[in-house]
């Protein structure tokens, strides 16, 4: 164990990072939902909802999302390659340079910084920063596995390399633009064009960092905490490729019934309804994983974690293609449904999976135990009933929206002003806010136990030392 | 043979990015050069100095993120907007703003929708025009001046033509004067149809006409779609007085008839059209509520 400690501490370093940047994301997610139905928590210039909202959505994209990937991503390659990470030095400056990179790009949208391309608002000084990021952890992560120990890679590795070649690929292109001074630049494509290339790239960026890296951390910790060994190593292969294949077609599906050639709409349409299989191939395994021993799901308080985060990752990923199809898409696109839907997908199964790996890292990391098991429970019900309460609500008032939209008069006028159906929201929009703080208190009980585990482990380390 | 590959990590990369790329040169690469989809209609004019600028300060406000700039050709939405979207009305927005949320309106036919104050007065205020409103407001950008020479590189990048006056002139102008004149380009490239609701109107008297409660039906009509322009009680404000004897500039009084087809189907200096929004009953209704304003006044 002794050879890991250094890049141990650089794990950790990114998970309590990215704890740190999840608390900011969420404080900002909080505001927000308030400011949907009390527009005087709007303080110009800075905290205007049309700022805010990208900060929330970038901090915990960036912040959380990508910090633990980094952080969990050089622990399950380690493990995998059964040696310490090849540039040690490197992932530590790595670890360094996200935090500063995270600093500014939050400054800069609350200073409006916004390419206004959404999930890739980061103007070009720190586009660069976040390439830079990016191929700093592909050096390591590529050079590790490359002088592995261990000859098999198994399957996190693929999806880890897998995301490691999409993401640059996506972000790189997407981002082409000419810089107009520091602050702002105009990108290489236009209109329709532009629209396409950046919903290849907005679908895929979820794909690639919402979903392989978490199937990565998935498959990696379901077998290791539970003891039980992956159901089907075949269903794993077919499920992977089909992924990967499937998903970079699917983008314009976020542009139905827009002046988009409809060949790409419809293309995209019968690729996302594909992609149903290779997304149940994992859930199924998952399943099928815990199915030989249920009693898991009592005696090892991790398992219903991943359990419940890869049905969460089921139900996103047959509501995706539904929503997708042109006959719902009309009468949920552009409503509550979506941040509903894409609140599954994060609260649900991307941060309870990701809590559930911190949960089994941290302690591994200074060789002891979780400092509590009940902590850990009451932060899976009151994370899972606040991601519950937050998506139905907003399912709700989406088709309530959709439908007010639609409404017409006997005499075929329109029923509804726009302003009806938007008074019609607020009550929904308050409940948000209510399923955001139970979400936001579980939450804080993850981050107490692991700041209590912590404590712990260097309690126990300094009395061996 | 195929197990090779999850020992040869390089190899593997490489199927991987192979993989990774078919989906992304059919859907994204591929069209790219093909002409669908760089199409630019022909009385499509590239953005002025000022209006870029606004284009900007949209951008920068974040307001795509609760407003869309694309109509669907959904029967409904085009009731409710306008004519629905077309591809090459968009090929000098790097990027497309069309957005993904409806939190407010869709923004694609609101250019000349509404008057220049009309803009002005709902960015100071937006809950003055509608109570409910969770718009932000936007009356602190009157006070921020525009920078003439960022702009003139802004308008250098994107390749738009301008003349030294136009950049001058620039520097008496704040960003919300910017953000107006922005809204009121917004979708110009595309003509305006009438809506075809106005055959009604062929009724020159009101068939309200001896229902004593139509005028009080009328006013709840009113507070709710016209107060906001035309005042209380329809003494005037953005839009003009509706209770003296001036209409559409000019002295005299105009029919019944008249009145309900310029409420259905708007003008062209501002007015906008309400046939999509409400029936006739209510049109008439309204036009009972006007008449009762202006007898009062006599």
């Amino acid at each position: 164990m002794h050879d890991y400690q250094y890049d141990h501490q650089t794990v950790k370093g990114f998970i309590v990072s990215s704890i740190f940047w999840g608390v900011v994301g969420i404080v900002v997610g909080l505001w927000i939902s308030i400011q949907m139905w009390k527009p005087e928590l709007n303080i110009p210039p800075y905290f205007t909802f049309g700022r805010m909202r990208v900060v929330h959505t970038n901090g915990l994209a960036i912040g959380l999302g990508i910090g633990a990937i980094f952080g969990i991503s050089y622990y399950i390659v380690m493990r995998l390659a059964r040696r310490p990470l090849l540039f040690p030095k490197l992932a530590r400056f790595h670890l360094y340079l996200f935090n500063a990179a995270v600093a500014l790009a939050a400054l800069s949208l609350f200073a409006g910084m916004n390419q206004t391309l959404e999930y890739a608002e980061l103007e070009w000084p720190l586009d660069i920063g976040v390439v830079i990021l990016w191929v700093m952890f592909a050096v390591n992560v590529f050079g590790t596995i490359i002088k592995r120990k261990e000859e098999q890679m198994y399957i996190s590795l693929w999806y880890i390399i897998a995301t490691v070649i999409a993401v640059a690929i996506l972000y790189i292109v997407n981002n082409l633009a000419v810089p107009a001074g520091m602050t702002k630049s105009y990108p290489v494509f236009a209109g329709v064009n532009s629209a396409n290339v950046q919903w290849w790239y907005g679908h895929n960026a979820v794909g690639f960092i919402f979903t392989t890296p978490i199937l990565a951390m998935f498959y990696y910790f379901l077998p290791k905490s539970t003891g039980l060994p992956i159901y089907s190593h075949r269903l794993s292969i077919v499920a992977f490729w089909s992924l990967v294949f499937a998903y970079l077609w699917t983008g314009a599906h976020h542009l139905v019934y827009t002046p988009l050639p409809d060949w790409i709409q419809t293309l995209a349409i019968v690729f996302t309804l594909f992609l149903i299989a290779p997304s149940w191939g994992s859930v199924v395994n998952g399943y099928y994983t815990v199915g030989s021993d249920w009693s898991k799901m009592q005696t090892n308080y991790l398992t219903k974690f991943f359990i419940m985060g890869i049905t969460f990752y089921g139900l996103q990923t047959v509501q995706g293609p539904t929503q997708a199809i042109r006959v719902v898409s009309q009468l949920i696109h552009y409503t509550d449904w979506v941040p509903g839907h894409v609140h599954m997908g994060t609260m649900g199964w991307v941060t309870m999976t990701t809590a559930a790996s911190i949960y089994h890292i941290i302690p591994k990391i200074y060789n002891t135990e979780i400092y509590s098991i009940k902590v850990a429970n009451t932060h899976f019900w009151l994370v899972l009933i606040g991601q519950l309460m937050f998506s139905i609500t907003m399912w709700i008032t989406g088709i309530q929206q959709g439908a007010l939209w639609k409404a017409t008069n006997a005499d075929g006028s329109l029923k509804y002003t726009f302003m009806e159906g938007l008074a019609k929201n607020y009550p929904f929009w308050q409940l948000r806010t209510v399923a955001g703080v139970i979400f936001t208190v579980g939450m804080l009980f993850f981050i107490y136990n692991i700041y209590m585990t912590i404590r712990k482990g260097r309690a126990l380390a300094a009395s061996q030392a | 043979m195929a197990g090779e590959l999850y020992r040869k990590p390089i190899m593997f990369a490489i199927v991987a990015t192979v993989v990774i790329l078919v989906g992304t040169i059919v859907t994204m690469f591929y069209p790219m050069f093909t002409e669908g989809m760089h199409p630019k209609l022909d009385n499509l004019k590239p953005y002025t100095a000022l209006q870029l600028a606004g284009k900007d300060i949209y951008m920068r406000e974040g307001c795509n993120n609760c407003h869309t700039q694309t109509v669907r050709p959904l029967k409904t939405e085009v009731m409710r907007y306008g004519e629905y979207s077309k591809a090459g009305e968009f090929a000098y927005d790097r990027p497309f703003l069309w957005g993904s949320k409806r939190t407010g309106p869709d923004l694609a036919r609101i250019g000349g929708k509404y008057p220049d104050a009309w803009h002005y007065q709902h960015f100071e205020n937006p809950q003055a025009f509608f109570a409910q409103s969770n718009m932000p407001k936007y009356g602190w950008l009157k006070d921020r001046k525009l920078d003439p020479a960022v702009s003139e590189s802004h308008m250098k990048v994107n390749g738009f033509p301008y003349t030294a006056e136009d950049i001058g002139g620039l520097a008496a102008k704040s960003e919300l004067d910017a953000l107006v004149a922005y809204m009121q380009v917004i979708g110009t490239a595309v003509a305006k149809k009438v809506a075809p609701a106005a055959a009604a109107a062929a009724e020159e008297r009101n068939p309200l006409e001896g229902d004593e409660r139509a005028h009080e039906r009328g006013e709840v009509v009113y507070k709710q779609y016209c107060d906001a322009c035309h005042g209380d009680d329809g003494k005037g404000g953005i839009g003009p007085s509706l209770t003296d004897t001036t209409w559409l500039n000019k002295e005299g009084d105009i029919g019944d008839g008249r009145i309900y087809e310029i409420i259905a189907n708007g003008t062209p200096n501002g007015m906008p059209p309400y046939a999509n929004q409400l029936d006739k009953d209510k049109i008439w209704s309204l036009v009972s509520y006007i008449r009762h304003e202006q007898h009062k006044n006599k």
